[in-house]
């Protein structure tokens, strides 16, 4: 059992969630993830650690309302209960003093970002970081991202920004304008790390996606979580999250994460039924 | 089959000292073996196959009193017990059996607890025709062997029933901690031994419910989960922590551990990383690992969907590769959930099949079609990437191999291909390796098994063990849990003396 400490909407869809687990504080590496179950009923889905703090003993993630476990998350109050609250999982992201370093965010991958960004950042790097949302009113932690970023460009999908700005265009822009990129890390929805792989390629660019495939236990047991990079089947809890981007076999890993929508739908209608009868 | 096992002499004069007792012998005067010859084995009471194949109740419904008290006539109470020699956790077989034809049923699960910690579990997924049945003098004598396990569930089941769960004497505290490194059969069997004798134990178990295998693997119809809670509540009872959702290596490594001021470690991790054939379209939608297409509905309770949460794939047609206990118990599974073809594809006969011959049994009866000297080759997509067909290949017997079986060889241009919508390839698993990825001074065999001096199941770390599959791949649970037992005896004299 953990405790829920804050959970608060960010903007429309997007909610943090702060939950007391000093454990988790404790050994918590930029990169890595935890897994929650909102309810004795719920699904075990893993969330990136957006940031932590040793001394309170807490640990902060951001999610995105898109089903049935999201939308449980989403009701939760401060000091409600969480049967499942394990981690931090997955090996931390490398960090080191690469030279010029592009972070791109996107929706909950802004908050996802922005531990590797500090890291980055601490460890010597010039950080440019991009984030990006589908439209302006739901940005958040810019003044966050600010602090430990060189550079900060923010795009968004509607009429105040340009559509120039987004992130794939923004990075094909850089790397030419820019003198020397080193490495890039994008963290967001599999389409926009998609999209950072494949603008990255021409240029041979090394470019870190944080993969988030559909998960159970967590800890290599299941295997739901594979994918396939260099050709290989690997388990993206115990051999990632992060993975070079250039290698990952993306349409397998599109169609994998789509392996239960039908039953998300189904679930989500049961759940509302249950809630408003 | 097992191999027998070494009676200690400590056993051997313990089993003495109970067959010697006056009640024994009468007892055994009181029925010639004439007589006791003349019972016949009695028939486990089954549910049928037509309903139960369409829920998760249990299979098997239990013998009653009667019933355990006519089967317990059939031992002859011999001698010298063959049957305890197969048992890797020790239980004095004979007692136990005559206390139930005594009809001392409480006396009769004493005995049993003596030595196994958790006999509701033993009773239903031990291969006793492998382990105690198949040493059994009566076996071979007439060829049907006193129904070890039958008995044994039956009189955990009657303490349960009775609700009066009978806890032993504790001694005093010794001021020794000790930390279990995972709660499946092996940790658990390690923390019930360690407690009794008055150490401090804590379990540390990365999911959310403790039984390891005994929960996320075998299915609710072969052991209801209810039972296994019950067993988890006697060894909390015994003083015993339970810490969940704790991932040692990543929560905290064994060294953090150590600083926190535990004693005495063992491992018990098991075989938590699924194998898989690596053959094309392996990662399509609907081909599960066996680990994971059985966690999702014994865990989290997926057959319950949408009630619960966590949804999986509800196949028409489907395939399990593999022929051991895991694939019965996905192939079973998978028809419970509606398939109308459930089919096991193995590549060896039926002969060979290390699936348990009550499983197999079981299995037949409620459906499930058998496709032996079959492999597949490759799994076919749709256009959403969802596995639609298979293509196999028929394969015949050629000379024996190094497991002594013979080797099946491919038949040429024996090439099909057959729709299935649901594939669990349950091939067997390797050993979980985060624990020796985050202890790099804990030696790992070849197949990162770690590595243990068998007589002690003392790890390559001095106060650490180990047993179970994390040592062994992938065994059984009573051999895990003969491990642990092994273990605590050694642990037990490690805290004591501070040496092994």
């Amino acid at each position: 059992m953990a405790k829920v400490l804050r959970r608060e909407r960010l903007v429309p869809n997007i909610h943090l969630l702060e939950v007391h687990a000093p454990e988790v504080a404790r050994k918590s590496r930029p990169g890595q993830f935890i897994i929650v179950m909102s309810d004795e009923r719920g699904e075990r889905i893993p969330l990136t650690i957006a940031d932590w703090d040793a001394k309170r003993g807490s640990v902060t993630s951001i999610f995105m309302l898109v089903g049935t476990s999201t939308q449980k998350l989403s009701l939760l109050q401060a000091g409600d209960d969480l049967p499942v609250y394990v981690g931090p999982l997955g090996r931390p992201s490398d960090i080191q003093n690469f030279g010029t370093v592009v972070c791109a965010g996107g929706c909950f991958g802004i908050a996802a970002i922005y531990p590797i960004a500090r890291a980055l950042k601490q460890a010597g790097n010039r950080v440019l970081t991009l984030i990006d949302v589908k439209a302006s009113y739901l940005f958040y932690w810019e003044d966050k991202l600010k602090k430990v970023s060189d550079r900060l460009f923010v795009s968004a999908r509607d009429s105040r920004y340009d559509s120039k700005e987004y992130i794939p265009y923004k990075l094909d822009s850089l790397l030419k304008a820019e003198k020397k990129i080193d490495r890039v890390v994008a963290i967001g929805c599999t389409y926009l790390m998609y999209r950072c792989a494949e603008a990255t390629r021409p240029a041979g660019v090394k470019t870190m996606v944080s993969l988030n495939p559909i998960m159970v236990d967590g800890t290599g047991m299941c295997g739901a979580c594979r994918v396939t990079a260099d050709g290989k089947t690997k388990f993206a809890c115990v051999d990632g999250p992060d993975f070079d981007g250039h290698t990952i076999d993306w349409p397998e890993l599109f169609s994998r994460r789509k392996s239960y929508f039908d039953d998300e739908v189904k679930s989500l209608c049961a759940f509302e039924r249950e809630r408003f009868p | 089959m097992t191999e027998k096992l070494e009676i200690s002499a400590e056993l051997k004069a313990r089993l003495k000292a109970e067959y010697d007792k006056d009640w024994r012998k009468e007892l055994r005067k009181s029925l010639p073996v004439k007589e006791r010859m003349k019972v016949p084995r009695q028939k486990m009471p089954e549910r049928e196959p037509e309903k139960r194949n369409r829920d998760f109740g249990e299979v098997n419904k239990g013998l009653d009193l009667e019933a355990a008290v006519l089967e317990a006539r059939r031992c002859w109470d011999c001698a010298n017990p063959g049957c305890v020699s197969g048992c890797p956790v020790s239980i004095d077989i004979p007692s136990f059996i005559k206390l139930i034809e005594k009809r001392d049923l409480v006396a009769s699960v004493r005995k049993i607890k003596e030595t196994n910690s958790l006999p509701a579990i033993c009773g239903r997924v031990c291969p006793q025709e492998t382990q105690c049945e198949i040493v059994c003098n009566l076996r071979k004598a007439t060829g049907v062997p006193v129904a070890i396990g039958n008995l044994e569930r039956f009189i955990s089941d009657f303490e349960r029933g009775e609700g009066k769960v009978f806890l032993p004497e504790i001694p005093p505290s010794t001021g020794k901690k000790v930390a279990v490194i995972g709660a499946g059969p092996a940790g658990l069997t390690v923390a019930g031994e360690l407690a009794k004798k008055g150490h401090r134990v804590t379990i540390f178990e990365a999911l959310h419910i403790a039984g390891g295998v005994l929960v996320y693997g075998i299915p609710e119809f072969r052991l209801p989960k209810a039972i296994l809670k019950a067993e988890v509540n006697y060894l909390q009872k015994l003083g015993v922590e339970l810490r969940m959702s704790y991932v040692v290596g990543k929560t905290a490594t064994l060294e953090d551990l150590k600083k926190d001021g535990y004693d005495a470690f063992f491992i018990g991790t098991g075989a938590g990383l699924p194998n898989f054939m690596r053959i094309p379209g392996e990662n399509l939608v609907g081909v599960y690992s066996a680990n994971e297409y059985l966690t999702r509905v014994n865990l989290m309770r997926a057959y319950e969907f949408p009630v619960y949460d966590t949804p999986v794939v509800r196949g028409k047609r489907a395939a399990v590769i593999g022929g051991g206990n895991v694939a019965m118990d996905s192939v079973r599974t998978a028809k419970r959930l509606g398939a109308e073809l459930a089919a096991i594809i193995y590549r060896r006969s039926r002969q060979e099949m290390p699936a348990r011959e009550e499983e197999v049994k079981h299995a037949e009866e409620e459906g499930i079609e058998f496709h032996l000297l079959t492999t597949p080759l490759r799994y076919i997509g749709d256009e959403q990437g969802r596995v639609k067909a298979m293509e196999c290949l028929r394969m015949e017997l050629g000379e024996p191999d190094s497991s002594g079986r013979r080797k099946p060889v491919p038949v040429q241009g024996s090439e099909f291909i057959t729709e299935v919508d649901l594939v669990v390839v349950a091939i067997g698993q390797s050993p979980n390796p985060l624990m020796a990825q985050t202890t790099p001074e804990l030696r790992v065999g070849k197949w990162g098994n770690l590595e243990v001096d068998w007589k002690t199941m003392g790890t390559s770390m001095p106060g650490v063990f180990a047993g179970g599959d994390i040592v062994r791949g992938g065994a059984t649970v009573i051999l895990a849990m003969g491990d642990g037992r092994l273990a605590a005896g050694e642990m037990d004299r490690y805290l004591k003396c501070g040496q092994r």
